[in-house]
């Protein structure tokens, strides 16, 4: 197959990832802006009114890149483990398995798809944060930067998770236990240096505290760790999954017999 | 140079699943270009397994397979665009529209969608399926979805179509109106490896066959010249009265199997005449009110094979 020709499938999978998730958008779309708005309103207008400044930061400007970021990670992750689960429980990931089109570009395709419902879902609950606070921008780049890594970080997640998967019960367990402990603990609600001393050590292993740190950083100009080494960080996790799920993809692990 | 004359040419292969099972035992198998080939086979005897490691849905544990002279081990992805794969169950997604399941497998060859709207339109027509295109696929019938299948292997226009199964729970009609279109298909160059239960099915359509049994090709060739190596043939007769007494025997050469007072199964070998068995039976003061062979010949030929 020629360039031309990879270009095509790789539009045919971004296709169709777009198209499935506007198609049912109650279920992609709409939820995490219910559930972010929630947050707001609760933690942000009712408890946060009641909170100290963080960093010099009031505490509802403070939640809002957290916040967004939460919608991002659960979104793409979710858009690419549920989407791909699906073909492989319908076998219809037989239809790119029996063609030239190679792994690499239906794995770009599919995490083209959940970054960009990431994406899209970020970018509208960072919409209702207007209502609850006026947006300040410290670093444009860096906040591109890290929604774009951590959004692509997550998709390859969700497809890894979605290739070792043999029931709809697999795609649920490490969103359920990994994912949301993780983000729950990685910074959303508070800066890790409010934490003692061991606590902000053991923080420092949860990879989602980079993403969120990195984040706010480019919002407001302060963070718990140097952006540079939450990038790297974000860019080592983003490597070592794609090699992983490249290699799973040749060998057929959970595709092929 | 590569032999692109023929089509499908494996060699040795082997296949052993993760849970034991040695499904292929050493095939080797030649389909030349242009053929219309059947590979027989009971169930689990490897048929699929074949069709899914030329078309990449299971890895090999050993040997090889070149598909129109190209090397599956050298450049896999070449060997699939020159092929369509019709698998036995239905692998579309079931939310999505009957237009879309089939560009999207063009776009997967790489053809844009402006093109396989073109390609799709004919295709989707000849298999009465253009007026449903809008519709989404989980609310066809059993043999439209079957016929969709068909259609989305061939919006690529392939060299090679690998049907497994393709007419299994089809109703008469629709399947006559199948084997015609695979009959113009192959007519135009297409070559077809068709597996089937059916072996009425098998012996109108294919210019030779296969018989797989226990991961092994058992016999191949021309389909007429293994049907005319078939030494004996079983006849259902239904006769006016009981035959030898209704007990199983052989009379003057013929062995009679008595299913019931006015049925007997004889066995004809190719030296016997049916005109033979009749006059016997009338010497003996019996009508022969109906005469057929009890299966068609290559169904003959496929139990004898399958019994040892």
């Amino acid at each position: 197959m020629d360039f031309n020709g990879k270009l095509v499938a790789l539009w045919t999978v971004i296709r169709r990832e777009v198209l499935r998730f506007f198609r049912i958008w109650t279920q992609t779309l709409l939820p995490p802006v219910i559930t972010q708005s929630l947050y707001f309103v609760i933690f942000g207008s009712f408890i946060g009114s009641q909170i100290r400044d963080v960093n010099g930061v009031s505490y509802m400007a403070f939640i809002v890149p957290g916040l967004v970021m939460m919608s991002v990670i659960t979104s793409s992750y979710a858009n690419v483990s549920g989407s791909f689960f699906g073909a492989k429980f319908q076998k219809n990931y037989e239809e790119w398995l029996v063609s030239p089109t190679p792994n690499w570009v239906v794995l770009t395709g599919y995490v083209i798809g959940g970054v960009l419902r990431g994406l899209l879902v970020g970018l509208i609950v960072f919409g209702v944060s207007f209502f609850f606070v006026q947006p300040v921008i410290h670093d444009f780049a860096m906040i591109c930067i890290f929604i774009l890594l951590t959004a692509l970080l997550f998709s390859l997640g969700g497809l890894l998770n979605a290739i070792y998967a043999t029931k709809f019960d697999d795609i649920s367990i490490v969103p359920t236990f990994v994912l949301t402990p993780l983000t729950y603990l990685g910074g959303v609600f508070y800066s890790i240096k409010d934490l003692p001393e061991f606590w902000q050590n053991v923080s420092r292993l949860n990879p989602v505290l980079y993403m969120v740190d990195g984040f706010r950083y480019g919002f407001f100009g302060i963070a718990d760790v140097s952006v540079w080494q939450s990038v790297a960080v974000l860019v080592l996790f983003t490597f070592v999954i794609l090699s992983s799920t490249l290699y799973l993809m040749k060998k057929g692990v959970g595709l092929k017999n | 140079m590569e032999n692109t004359k023929n089509a499908i040419e494996v060699s040795g292969l082997v296949k052993v699943y993760d849970n034991g099972t040695r499904a292929l035992n050493g095939v080797d198998l030649t389909i030349k270009s242009g053929d219309f080939f059947g590979l027989l086979g009971a169930n689990g005897a490897g048929k699929t397994t074949i069709i899914g490691i030329l078309s990449g849905l299971v890895n090999k544990t050993e040997g090889g397979a070149k598909i129109l002279g190209i090397d599956i081990d050298r450049d896999h992805n070449a060997a699939k665009k020159q092929m369509g794969l019709v698998p036995q169950e239905f692998n579309f997604n079931i939310f999505e529209k009957v237009i879309d399941i089939v560009t999207q497998q063009a776009g997967f060859f790489g053809i844009p969608l402006s093109q396989a709207l073109k390609n799709a339109e004919p295709i989707l027509k000849k298999l009465d399926l253009w007026n449903k295109k809008d519709q989404a696929s989980r609310t066809l019938s059993g043999g439209m979805k079957r016929r969709l299948m068909i259609a989305r292997a061939l919006v690529h226009h392939p060299k090679l179509l690998i049907l497994d199964e393709p007419t299994a729970g089809v109703d008469v009609e629709l399947r006559h109106s199948m084997w015609d279109y695979l009959r113009h298909l192959n007519a135009h160059g297409t070559t077809i490896l068709l597996t089937t239960h059916y072996l009425e099915e098998a012996e109108q359509m294919c210019k030779n066959v296969a018989i797989i049994k226990e991961g092994e090709i058992v016999k191949s060739g021309n389909v007429k010249s293994l049907i005319g190596a078939i030494d004996k043939q079983t006849y259902v007769v239904t006769v006016s009265k009981l035959v030898n007494g209704g007990t199983n025997g052989t009379i003057s050469g013929y062995d009679f199997t008595v299913v019931d007072e006015n049925t007997v199964e004889v066995d004809l070998g190719v030296h016997q005449s049916v005109n033979d068995l009749v006059h016997l039976l009338n010497e003996q003061g019996i009508q022969v009110q109906d005469l057929r062979p009890k299966g068609n010949r290559l169904e003959q030929l496929f139990l004898n094979i399958l019994k040892g």
